[in-house]
């Protein structure tokens, strides 16, 4: 029944040489633009590497549709100056994947994946994301302005003093900080009314590390069995002011009222949660 | 960059856990007919979620010529006559031929071996025992007579006024084959892009699934599919295509079409919601949701998905309770979209007026003259 089968590289199929990308690329001094409407995924990511070997440090990325993995491939060794990569349009899965220093602002809303296993630097959305934003991520900053999906967070790490920050405006859909690691999440609940509660369920199962902040309503059987709730303590208050202003200076929001909330803080109850079910 | 396969090779099917299928849907509300140009640039921009080993289309409001007979769409697999010859013997006795034709194609489209697809317009012509039976469950039993009786023919869709167009290739080169933008025009069109992982990719594995003008295409793995596939035998449906989305297309039929529940209460025994949520509901509620878990227990879909389906005037799309595969939604004007990913809507219409995603089981559900999908928005993000 199989016969004549021929796989076709739905990745690669197409992908054109540098040389003939440079069409799409102007590059004044250290401002550069990429026009990425008809760039394969790879192409973006090789035009990037381009101008940020020419010393480029301001880059907009306009026309983006899909293309993932925006900003990955992208380590430099020092001393070479970060980029700042602006992206207009709708940048695909996976954005800012293992990004190395770089910062990301995407005008508008981002996908599934944002900041996997992302190592350092910061990424910016003014909007949405989809799922399993900030998945594995090891380090820097993420904000997002609006709400966020299915498993934020998730798997999130930290060592020693490398702690991955990401701050939330909206709510979260369920799964919020599963199998949590590391790392501090500030979910913020912006855009829900007066005594409306958090849309997620199953808050942090199988959390085992770092910490959430949850500004708003949220009812005990929507948390997992592996979180605990605290009260804040002088230094949460000071970490979460620190990083409510930075939303607040991204995004124009109020600072006062935002910390006139009601928040609480989710810490996991054991560092090795399953480890009876699967240890002997 | 296109690279034959070493037969002998035990790589030659995608391992398990790769990256699954992409799926679009638009539906224009008030009914209005387009080209197929949307569904095939949305569902190129998702590229990367297929393999080129499966592509196809559904299309409604495509046959107004022929609305009142049911268009029987069959491929014949090696572009075997003998089938077809059986077929058409088989269709003569049981149905009023009123016009069959090969279904146009291009030869030269970049499909993988594409066998021989003809398009059967009929009623139906009941006999003895049959009489009393409806038309539609007829067709269904004349169906699954020709899936599972005659070698090489399988019917690809059989509803009124709409057909399905599928095969082995990238959904576009599938597009391309069909001549689907140059000769057709539907009020909803619904793509799919396939990235097969345990079932083989060939023509009829291809999405949309469909029984009569019911519809669906597929993300994920459906893990009940051997519970879901013996419970639908009890009721008449054979599933013959090798692929788990086919119990779903058979579910909706007996659900929706035979018992008459309307996808707000289907959603709630496909996506059933967890026990311990159930738990925490008004009374009214609890009663309805452990009712439902328990009467349709067989035909809780269990697994990853992401499902588009349709029939006339009816677009939904629904993911798993859990959210294990994308979906978003759009609309602009008189059009709304599903798609696995937000950009394929935005490269087929930048500005939208709306987008969201929807909780995981909570159906988006998109109907001719009303505003129906915009109920899926209050639990949304």
């Amino acid at each position: 029944m199989v016969s004549g089968l021929s796989l076709r590289d739905m990745f690669l199929e197409g992908v054109r040489p540098i040389e003939k990308l440079l069409r799409y690329v102007e590059i004044e001094d250290d401002r550069a633009i990429i026009d990425a409407s008809e760039l394969k995924h790879k192409e973006v990511n090789d035009l990037l590497r381009y101008v940020a070997l020419k010393h480029v440090t301001k880059v907009d990325l306009v026309n983006v549709v899909g293309q993932r993995y925006i900003g990955t491939r992208l380590h430099i060794p020092n001393p070479s100056p970060k980029l700042e990569i602006h992206i207009q349009g709708t940048p695909g899965n996976d954005l800012g994947a293992f990004l190395d220093r770089h910062r990301i602002i995407v005008h508008g809303n981002a996908q599934d994946g944002v900041g996997n296993t992302m190592d350092d630097g910061e990424i910016v959305v003014y909007g949405r994301a989809g799922d399993v934003v900030a998945m594995s991520m090891r380090g820097g900053k993420i904000f997002i302005r609006d709400n966020v999906g299915y498993r934020t967070a998730i798997h999130m790490k930290e060592y020693v003093g490398k702690i991955p920050i990401l701050v939330v405006g909206g709510t979260a859909q369920d799964f919020f900080g599963e199998y949590m690691a590391g790392g501090r999440v500030i979910l913020l609940g912006l855009n829900l009314k007066e005594g409306e509660r958090h849309k997620a369920h199953y808050i942090g199962t199988g959390m085992h590390g770092g910490i959430i902040y949850l500004r708003g309503k949220v009812e005990d059987y929507q948390l997992g069995k592996e979180v605990g709730i605290l009260k804040l303590e002088e230094e949460d208050w000071k970490f979460v002011e620190r990083q409510v202003e930075q939303y607040c200076n991204y995004f124009g929001a109020n600072k006062e009222k935002i910390m006139e909330g009601n928040f609480i803080k989710l810490v996991p109850v054991s560092r090795r949660p399953y480890g009876k079910i699967y240890a002997y | 960059m296109r690279f034959e396969i070493n037969v002998k090779s035990e790589r030659f099917i995608p391992d398990k856990d790769m990256q699954a299928c992409g799926l679009f849907g638009v539906m224009n509300i008030e009914g209005k007919r387009f080209g197929g140009e949307m569904a095939i640039k949305a569902i190129i921009n998702m590229k990367a979620r297929g393999n080129g080993l499966g592509g196809g289309f559904a299309a409604y409001g495509i046959y107004p010529d022929y609305k009142d007979y049911y268009a029987i769409h069959i491929m014949f697999q090696n572009r075997n006559l003998d089938a077809k010859k059986k077929v058409d013997e088989f269709l003569s006795k049981n149905f009023d031929v009123v016009f069959d034709e090969e279904i146009p194609n291009n030869p030269e489209a970049d499909v993988v071996d594409p066998p021989l697809v003809w398009r059967y317009f009929v009623s139906p012509k009941k006999e003895g025992e049959d009489v009393k039976l409806s038309d539609d469950d007829y067709v269904v039993s004349k169906v699954m007579h020709i899936n599972t009786s005659i070698d090489d023919a399988y019917v690809f869709s059989s509803g009124k006024d709409m057909g399905v167009f599928k095969g082995v290739g990238f959904p576009e080169d599938v597009a391309d084959f069909f001549l689907l933008n140059e000769l057709y025009k539907g009020y909803i069109w619904v793509a799919h892009s396939r990235f097969p992982t345990n079932t083989p990719g060939w023509w009829g594995g291809a999405h949309p699934f469909s029984i009569l003008d019911w519809t669906v295409v597929h993300n994920g793995e459906i893990s009940s599919y051997g519970t879901n596939k013996r419970f639908l035998e009890m009721y008449g449906y054979y599933c013959t295509l090798f692929t788990d989305t086919e119990v779903m297309a058979y579910a909706v039929d007996l659900l929706m079409r035979r018992q008459g529940l309307p996808i707000e209460v289907v959603s709630k025994i496909f996506a059933a919601p967890m026990w311990d949520l159930i738990e925490h509901m008004d009374e009214k509620k609890k009663k309805l949701y452990s009712t439902l878990r328990m009467v349709y227990s067989p035909l809780l879909i269990n697994g990853p998905f992401t499902v588009i389906v349709a029939h006339q005037g009816e677009m939904f799309g629904i993911t798993d309770r859990i959210r294990l595969r994308p979906i978003t939604a759009g609309a602009k004007g008189d059009f709304v979209f599903l798609s696995s990913e937000e950009s394929a809507i935005r490269a087929v219409s930048p500005k939208l007026d709306l987008v969201w995603t929807p909780r995981g089981g909570e159906p988006v559900v998109v109907r001719l003259k009303r505003k129906d999908h915009l109920m899926s928005i209050k639990e949304s993000i």
